[in-house]
């Protein structure tokens, strides 16, 4: 069983005055996340990220298209019991303190009281808010609101945790303590499903991507394949630059600093080019693989053109 | 289900008092203790008539105003601020958020009119004569003021759930202050003709009908409530409140929130 | 929620039947409350002036308000031929307090007041003191003289204050020089038949309500007849003074001298000789006020 299939989920919004254009803020999306991984949905802004989060959560209603999470229909009230959202940018009631938002929270979400009793203080410790005490929400900086988003997506223990950016806004402390906050929720094996634009997040916790761009996916893929598959290259250097003459045309980037000459070769292009070398009696240096970036397939995909299914 | 309403209820009652709704109380103290002095100017029964019909008249005019004023952002309020996003996220059903929202605001009213009750009977206590029988009709004239809370709350519910605040602040204020003539519009329907005169009916028919529930001056006339007025007047008000909320109900349970 | 149909045609119904109960109920409320309802309060309201400060400066919407009430009222009472209109007084006194410039609650209002019951109220002194306030506060309106010289000559029978209501109205810039007229007959004149009818000529052709148009013209054709009868009777007691008897039909009258065709009555048709004298008209449902004038001012000659 999936943890989250998308099926065909589409979003036109009626526009224009007299609102007869028709703006498809999401075409139809095809998806499925597995149990138990941290899947990453990337995409500039405006690309469809938060209308996918908020078409899951029932917030918006698709224009077709449906969805299951943990099996059941997505709109399924009773399945809500076993996923955790955090919505971009979160604001909560401010007349709150920290324990009783998530007390409130944690009575919606069905969980008895003996129990709220003992997981609350341990899920603002685990977000690292026990010092808070009674404190209400509006006297929170940002950073502190977004553990406050985080605890009370986990704190009826979800299997599955929908988070919209969350590492908007915060400061490079505050996303290290929230990657590593992801890090140990996918320790515990949860499945985790986030959308962001910042990749880097994404390349350190995520098993697989998915690339969003103008409402349309554009590409799915496993992470470690896509860091060291096709596409990669090597960093060649060798002694003797008159050699390059005859391999101009097989290296990348060449630069010449007295004899020794540095150039990047592909990854198939390679065995050819020590060949060569060899017949032109330079002295080969070194040779090292270079990582793709997760940035550079980010960026090939969005400049595609058709749709990928997977 | 009773958990999630019962939890959306208490904390919509917490937020009002919070806010510091509760507040006017002092504000209600104050007027009918400043003005005891002045009333206390003229003879003794003229005092209770006006102690009453002001007393009375403050108990309902705060009410509504604070029902209108919570009101209009019971619903409006969460879906700007988007604080309705992590609750839509559980399995609380649209319809629970929308009932519990108004029994929370309805649970707040009714304890604000509670102590000024109180304070009303003590400043009644003070400064007439004891307390005798009939005075248990200012209860029912207090009665016929929440089932109007129940009424209006609804209302702006309704025009919560789909407008923006100033108008349904607007809207609500109208059709309180035309529920307050229905009759009048009944008497205009029976007088005109043609297309004024179905529309002045179905008007009458729709529009809340506040004027059988004003029995301030009759109690302070110390004359008697009828008992099928009170029975007829609680089911009216039940029945035009849940026809009212389930029409919030239905508007945003469809409703696409930004 | 993408919800089902049959989901939105419960509720749908649901509500309609809420609202269809709600229907229901107030319909028992408003039989119990009976048609005066609205006007309950204007038993308890300690005076126009209190309720013209709470109203908060709309008190000309409120003064329409209770204009219309007064209105409903006086007609369901009206129609019941009621015998008391107890509200009817505090509700126009409302009316005026809170729009004194309200002249057509003072014009109509004091003549509901004024008249007999069940016609009216039949408390022709409030009428005059509501006539009165409105001639206070609209010292330039002329017509509300007339009306208060009406209801001192038709209902109160004070001839003298009429002529002096008659009087004053006259002197006002724009008023009509009939009522110049009306003051004179008043002085004189006051118990001729001709003075009633002058008056009712005068409501006839001033007003542009039909209502009242349509009384004035009752009341003017029933002064008419009673004249015709009157004179024809007078006209028969000399032919028989004459003949030493009565005569058994009109043409009897025309070689005396006495007639020169058969006589009409106002709307046309022939006035019908008893055998003992006396004259009727053909139909006296087309007269709703024949013989009043007759029984208030007995034995004219």
């Amino acid at each position: 069983m999936h943890a989250i299939t998308i099926e065909g989920l589409r979003k036109d919004y009626a526009a224009g005055f007299w609102k007869k254009t028709h703006i498809t803020a999401l075409k139809p999306l095809h998806l499925a996340v597995e149990q138990g991984e941290t899947f990453g949905f990337l995409g500039p802004n405006g690309a469809g990220k938060t209308t996918t989060l908020k078409l899951l959560m029932g917030i918006i209603f698709p224009t077709e298209g449906t969805a299951t999470i943990l099996g059941r229909h997505y709109q399924d009230p009773e399945i809500k019991k076993r996923i955790g959202f955090l919505p971009e940018q979160p604001y909560f009631y401010d007349y709150l303190s920290a324990p009783e938002l998530l007390d409130y929270f944690a009575r919606l979400s069905g969980m008895q009281s003996a129990d709220r009793k003992h997981k609350i203080p341990a899920v603002l410790e685990k977000v690292g808010l026990a010092d808070v005490g009674n404190k209400q929400l509006r006297k929170f900086s940002k950073g502190m609101l977004q553990r406050v988003g985080i605890a009370q997506a986990i704190v009826h223990d979800p299997e599955v945790v929908l988070l919209d950016e969350p590492m908007s806004g915060l400061d490079p402390l505050g996303r290290h303590e929230v990657r590593e906050l992801l890090q140990s929720l996918k320790d515990s094996g949860k499945t985790i499903f986030f959308s962001t634009h910042i990749l880097s997040d994404a390349e350190a916790l995520c098993d697989r991507v998915a690339v969003i761009h103008k409402g349309e996916l554009k590409g799915v893929g496993v992470v470690n394949e896509l860091r060291s598959g096709s596409g990669t290259k090597s960093e060649v250097i060798w002694q003797g630059a008159d050699a390059l003459t005859a391999l101009a045309r097989d290296v990348m980037d060449p630069h010449v600093t007295g004899e020794l000459v540095r150039a990047a070769v592909a990854k198939d292009q390679l065995d050819r080019v020590l060949e060569k070398l060899r017949q032109q009696g330079a002295t080969l240096i070194s040779v090292t693989p270079l990582h793709g970036t997760l940035e550079e397939y980010f960026l090939a995909q969005t400049s595609k053109e058709e749709v990928l299914k997977a | 289900m009773i958990s999630r309403l019962t939890a959306i209820t208490l904390n919509t009652f917490r937020e009002a008092v919070r806010d510091r709704v509760l507040y006017n109380l002092i504000v209600f103290v104050l007027i009918l203790l400043a003005s005891a002095p002045l009333f206390s100017q003229i003879s003794i029964d003229i005092e209770r008539l006006m102690l009453v019909n002001l007393g009375l008249s403050a108990i309902s005019i705060f009410g509504v105003i604070i029902a209108i004023f919570i009101g209009i952002g019971l619903v409006a309020k969460e879906i700007e601020k988007k604080t309705l996003y992590t609750i839509l996220a559980r399995p609380v059903r649209r319809w629970e958020f929308v009932v519990g929202k108004y029994l929370g605001l309805v649970l707040t009213l009714v304890t604000n009119a509670a102590f000024m009750t109180i304070g009303f009977f003590g400043a009644l206590l003070l400064y007439t004569r004891p307390l005798t029988r009939s005075d248990a009709s200012l209860l029912v004239a207090i009665y016929f003021i929440l089932l109007e809370f129940l009424i209006i709350t609804a209302l702006t519910l309704l025009f919560s759930s789909f407008s923006s605040p100033i108008f349904s602040a607007l809207f609500a204020f109208a059709l309180f202050v035309i529920g307050t003539f229905s009759e009048d519009l009944k008497n205009f329907a029976s007088m005109s003709h043609g297309i004024s005169r179905w529309g002045a009916s179905a008007a009458s028919w729709v529009i809340p009908n506040f004027a059988s529930l004003n029995v301030i001056s009759q109690v302070a006339h110390k004359q008697p409530v009828g008992g099928s007025l009170v029975l007829f007047n609680t089911a009216y008000a039940l029945l035009y409140t849940a026809t009212v909320t389930l029409g919030a109900v239905l508007i945003f349970e469809r409703r696409n929130l930004k | 929620m993408t919800v089902s149909r049959k989901h939105s045609v419960i509720a749908s119904l649901l509500l309609i039947g809420l609202f269809a109960g709600s229907v229901l109920a107030l319909r028992q409320i408003q039989l119990l409350r009976g048609n005066q309802a609205t006007l309950e309060d204007v038993l308890y309201l300690p005076s126009g002036k209190t309720i013209k400060r709470m109203s908060l400066g709309y008190s000309g919407l409120l003064a329409d308000i209770y204009w219309t009430r007064a209105v409903q009222y006086f007609g369901a009472a009206h129609m019941r031929r009621a015998e008391h209109y107890d509200l009817l007084y505090p509700l126009l006194d409302i009316t005026t307090d809170l729009d004194p410039q309200l002249i057509v609650a003072y014009e109509y209002g004091s003549v509901f007041l004024s008249q007999n019951p069940p016609e009216g109220a039949g408390e022709p002194d409030k009428a005059v003191a509501l006539v009165q306030k409105g001639i206070r506060e609209n010292p330039t309106y002329w017509r509300l003289y007339f009306t208060l010289g009406f209801i001192q000559f038709q209902d109160r029978h004070d001839y003298r204050a009429a002529q002096e209501a008659f009087e004053k109205g006259s002197q006002i810039h724009g008023a009509m020089p009939w009522m110049k007229v009306m003051a004179a007959r008043m002085a004189e004149k006051a118990d001729d038949i001709e003075t009633a009818m002058a008056l009712w000529n005068g409501v006839y052709e001033n007003t542009v309500d039909k209502d009242v148009k349509k009384t004035a013209l009752g009341h003017l054709q029933s002064l008419q007849a009673d004249a015709g009868i009157m004179e024809l009777e007078r006209r028969v007691q000399f032919y028989r003074e004459r003949t030493g008897s009565l005569p058994t039909d009109w043409p009897e009258l025309i070689p005396a001298g006495l007639l020169r065709g058969i006589p009409l009555d106002p709307t046309g048709d022939p006035y019908k000789l008893l055998p003992n004298g006396k004259v009727e008209v053909t139909d006296a449902n087309k007269y709703p006020y024949l013989g009043e004038w007759l029984q208030k001012h007995p034995k004219p000659f």
